[in-house]
């Protein structure tokens, strides 16, 4: 997840890394973490990325020339990508029409999901 | 070939969503998608997000996902029945080809898949559900996912800044940060295989720019190892 401040909307935080706020704290699945208090702003409804990143395990990277973090997914020495088999919601743009597409629209149907490139 | 699969199993509430992992956007996939008629989602993914989400570290990969949106087999290599990329590699003849191009063609006829069983596997799910023996229980499925150490969550931030980088117009900038995604990550091939495509797209060979190219990794690893053999 790419971030231009430390800041991040909790909304924003919540689509890309598919764990919620709660009120118990950081969750997703069965696992909540607890959180400091001011690690969420109420106020502008935003989370301080450190704090998290560093509660859930999440490797923050910078580019200091240009001034980018890019967040990544959570992380342990025994964990795996998936940390449950419910399928994480992807959106992203059809190449045939630039709309964007979600995978749950699909719910209700078997998917095959097929990762391919032109290189 | 993956059009004629949709087709089959379309009627029997089956859908494919193709992901195109490719940091050259529209420009690099849409001829691909419109030669091949897609009428299914055919999406396109520029930070290799799939990867994140998914666990996919080569293509081609697929995902099954139930009517519930619960995955019942993680990342595996996928093939429709064919492999239309290795039997048109069959009909070379190496002696035609310069010598560089004819030491990738060994090592590529050495790779193995198995698209038939596959492709049956497949039919088998889409006809019985949960009752074919290839869906898998849930905890079978996350342990079967990709492992995600703090190298591998660190390459993926590192394959994600570069990608932004670059697509901001600033390449030189995106590399160091794939070189260590590579060193972070050195199993993923789709950040391997994108990032040495933009020096060389013909070979993915040698450059000054990166430590490996596709022939020496593939070589480091044996090719018949470059998808790992699907378990049914």
């Amino acid at each position: 997840m790419l971030l231009d401040s430390q800041r991040v909307p909790v909304s924003d935080f919540e689509a890309r890394t598919g764990w919620s706020v709660q009120p118990q704290g950081l969750c997703q699945g069965d696992v909540c973490l607890p959180l400091p208090n001011e690690a969420v702003d109420s106020t502008t409804a935003t989370l301080d990325v450190e704090v998290v990143a560093a509660r859930a395990g999440m490797p923050l990277v910078h580019d200091e020339t240009r001034n980018v973090w890019a967040l990544g997914p959570a992380a342990g020495p025994d964990r795996r990508a998936l940390t449950t088999a419910q399928a994480p919601e992807l959106e992203l743009p059809d190449i045939r029409t630039g709309e964007q597409f979600k995978l749950s629209s699909l719910k209700g149907q078997k998917v095959l999901l097929l990762a391919w490139a032109s290189w | 070939m993956w059009q004629e699969v949709r087709e089959e199993l379309h009627p029997k509430g089956f859908e494919i969503v193709t992901v195109a992992l490719d940091v050259g956007g529209v420009e690099a996939t849409k001829e691909f998608v419109d030669r091949a008629h897609a009428q299914h989602p055919s999406l396109l993914d520029e930070a290799h997000l799939t990867d994140e989400l998914f666990g996919v570290v080569n293509v081609p990969n697929g995902v099954w996902i139930d009517e519930d949106q619960v995955i019942v087999r993680p990342a595996e290599p996928a093939f429709p029945g064919r492999n239309p990329v290795m039997e048109s590699f069959e009909k070379l003849d190496p002696s035609t080809l310069p010598p560089d191009i004819a030491e990738m063609m060994v090592e590529v006829k050495k790779i193995k898949t198995d698209p038939e069983a596959y492709k049956a596997a497949l039919v088998d799910w889409v006809e019985h559900g949960a009752a074919s023996q290839y869906a898998l229980e849930p905890d079978e499925v996350v342990a079967r996912s990709h492992p995600r150490t703090d190298d591998e969550a660190r390459a993926a931030a590192h394959f994600e800044l570069g990608q932004f980088l670059h697509r901001q117009g600033d390449h030189d900038a995106a590399i160091p940060h794939w070189r260590e995604a590579h060193r972070l990550q050195p199993d993923n091939w789709t950040y391997k295989r994108q990032a040495w495509n933009f020096e060389d797209p013909v070979r993915q060979g040698h450059t000054d720019v990166y430590d490996g190219s596709w022939i020496e990794d593939v070589k480091k690893i044996g090719a018949e190892n470059y998808y790992p053999a699907v378990d049914f």
